[in-house]
């Protein structure tokens, strides 16, 4: 009788101690595989901390300095009143403000030119289209948003160029205002989309109460809209700048490639990711000065993007935990 | 008296109306002004497409066929885009085979495992800081990361596998996002019930969990690849431009001094992708190269993008359809 019970619970029920040792081993494979998975990412992001903090320091000691003409690298690096990026020269300088300058100038330009259309393109779409309009005409921004930046480097240089060059043929071909309004056509898809976003996520309750008031519908967007969206706003803009300030093969096709300190747009000048794309054109041996400087460059970048990023996600954070 | 009031009241409406009336043209003259942007937005995008089929025709005119199967050439009438192409198609697949795994795999983990077992939760929450924060590095960081560790320190030269390895890092943070938001989007419920008849947690992520969020990782995967196929900045970065005239070795074929190639051989090779084919031409001073073949090379590279970037959109759109928790 009991030998017949037990035969019976062995075979019908949970599988036998071997089985479940497999299969508990088994699953733990997978789970510290998994784990592997996961913390590759933090791999990446001490990958590109210890390449670039290791370069640039390497650049910043490197007593090769002291032969080409540079007494103080900070003084020099940090140079403000009169920066010169002279890599090629006999006598070399390094002011990284001669780069950030034209980097700083052409997300300027594209903030100009992205702004205004961003922002009215998601009110828009946000209080004033309809829903069956919106959902055909936000795949086609997206879209816009699909275009590879070289080819927007080629629309700055084959149209817009010669566009701003009919007003005044005395503009170089190669300028920062071409670069930049190619820049800012291709933020005005993550400008509108992230502040559609957070005026979608202003609660109803509001808008029908402004309605009940006589509020129109612009009116209602402008006084309870966007206040109450503003940390959103505000974040798309920054999220923005933020690619507009790393955008490389726009400016390094149609901006030009010379390091010259100016806050001229009609002027071609390299901005940071410029100058990196000009160095490593050229077979530059590793070690020297040249290839190191393109890692302080980078660092510079990457630390500008870096706080540009935490901004705009705090405060996209921020609007989502309010509603 | 009556009249006066009557007056009054009449003037009193006449103007509330016109104010209505003037409120409601401001409304008007907003939605004329947001049209004009969102249609000169999409004006831009036909007139850059228009662009680039017009210069681009002009190669496709004579022999499309001869355009993309030939090598590049010194005479722009001759060049083709034969070897980036191939390298393009290539480069995307050691891509792919790199960054879906381990993408899908990272999305599973800090959803499913992380905080129920694995890793506790304020760490996934560092990592989830820290994935997002490698979604907004600019993508020449990702090139000096490659030029600093792939071809300064592993020696793994302009070749193939340090290009694919690249784009993979650079778009891992797209996949693991998307993967964890379409994983999001299950319902506990479906969980607990696939636990409730004994199945193990991987058997429940495997036969169920992936299943149901297979539309939402598949577009992630298609958005990742179509912006890995777009890049050139960081390919750029570790010196892959340049004049590139025979394919990648096939495997298994005889080699010039006898013997053949090894199955993997063709990882290692130079190559050359779209985006820098463009990059290329559109630096030469020749019109023939900077606006034409330039151009016709950039028409294929817009259809390889708009159409990845079309298909991901319509998946999105289908599987919201389709799913209803």
């Amino acid at each position: 009788m009991t030998d017949s019970t037990e035969l019976l619970l062995s075979s019908t029920s949970a599988p036998s101690k071997g089985k479940r040792k497999a299969r508990e081993f088994r699953e733990n494979i997978i789970q510290t595989l998994l784990l592997f998975a996961a913390v590759s990412s933090v791999l990446v992001t001490f990958g590109i901390m210890e390449v670039l903090v290791g370069e640039s320091f390497r650049f910043f000691i490197n007593p090769e300095l002291k032969e080409v003409g540079v007494e103080n690298i900070w003084a020099d690096f940090f140079n403000i009143k009169d920066p010169q990026w002279t890599v090629l020269f006999e006598e070399k300088h390094f002011g990284i403000l001669t780069l950030l300058s034209s980097t700083l100038l052409t997300s300027a330009v594209a903030l100009i030119v992205a702004v205004p259309v961003g922002t009215t393109v998601a009110i828009y779409l946000s209080e004033f289209a309809a829903s069956s309009l919106r959902e055909w005409l936000k795949p086609i921004l997206e879209l816009l948003a699909g275009v590879p930046s070289v080819v927007f480097g080629y629309f700055a240089l084959n149209v817009i160029s010669p566009y701003v060059r009919s007003f005044n043929e005395n503009i170089p071909g190669f300028n920062r205002l071409s670069a930049g309004i190619a820049i800012g056509i291709a933020i005005i898809p993550i400008i509108s989309s992230i502040a559609e976003d957070a005026m979608r996520a202003v609660p109803n309750q509001m808008r029908e109460g402004s309605y009940a008031l006589g509020s129109t519908r612009i009116n209602t967007a402008i006084n309870v809209i966007l206040p109450a969206a503003f940390s959103g706003i505000v974040a798309s803009y920054i999220l923005g700048i933020s690619r507009a300030v790393g955008e490389t093969m726009i400016v390094a096709v149609a901006g030009g490639l010379q390091a010259l300190y100016s806050w001229n747009p009609l002027e071609g000048a390299a901005t940071i990711s410029a100058y990196i794309v000009q160095v490593t054109l050229g077979d530059v041996p590793f070690g020297s000065l040249e290839y190191e400087s393109i890692f302080a460059a980078g660092l510079t970048l990457a630390l500008i993007t870096l706080a540009l990023n935490l901004i705009g996600f705090f405060l996209i954070k921020r609007f989502k935990e309010t509603y | 008296m009556t009249d006066a009031n009557d007056i009054a009241q009449l003037t009193d409406l006449q103007t509330i109306r016109k104010g209505i009336n003037a409120r409601k043209l401001v409304d008007k003259i907003f939605v004329a002004l947001a049209l004009g942007s969102l249609f000169s937005t999409l004006g831009v995008l036909i007139v850059l497409i228009g662009k680039l089929v017009i210069e681009g025709s002009k190669r496709f005119g004579s022999g499309f066929l001869t355009f993309i199967t030939s090598v590049p050439d010194s005479n722009p009438e001759e060049a083709g885009i034969k070897i980036a192409i191939v390298g393009s198609i290539l480069v995307i697949l050691v891509t792919a085979s790199i960054a879906v795994p381990l993408g899908i795999g990272a999305g599973i983990y800090l959803e499913e495992y992380a905080g129920r077992g694995g890793i506790p939760t304020w760490v996934a929450n560092i990592i989830e800081v820290n994935i997002s924060n490698l979604a907004g590095i600019p993508s020449i960081i990702y090139g000096l990361l490659a030029l600093g560790v792939f071809k300064a320190q592993l020696k793994l030269g302009e070749t193939i596998i340090t290009a694919g390895l690249t784009l993979a890092l650079l778009i891992l943070p797209i996949i693991i996002v998307t993967t964890r938001e379409s994983i999001k989007a299950i319902p506990q419920a479906l969980r607990e019930g696939v636990y409730a008849i004994g199945a193990s947690r991987w058997q429940t992520i495997w036969d169920h969990i992936l299943p149901a969020s297979a539309g939402g990782i598949l577009t992630g995967i298609i958005v990742g690849l179509s912006r890995a196929i777009g890049e050139a900045a960081p390919l750029v970065t570790i010196g892959a431009l340049t004049f590139l005239t025979f394919l990648p070795p096939v495997p298994f074929s005889p080699k010039q001094g006898g013997g053949v190639y090894g199955p993997f051989d063709w990882l290692f090779a130079p190559f050359t992708v779209m985006p820098i084919q463009v990059f290329d031409w559109v630096g030469r001073p020749d019109p023939g190269f900077n606006v034409v073949n330039a151009g016709a090379a950039a028409v294929i590279l817009v259809f390889m993008t708009l159409s990845m970037n079309a298909l991901a959109i319509y998946l999105r759109v289908y599987f919201r359809k389709r799913i209803k928790w």
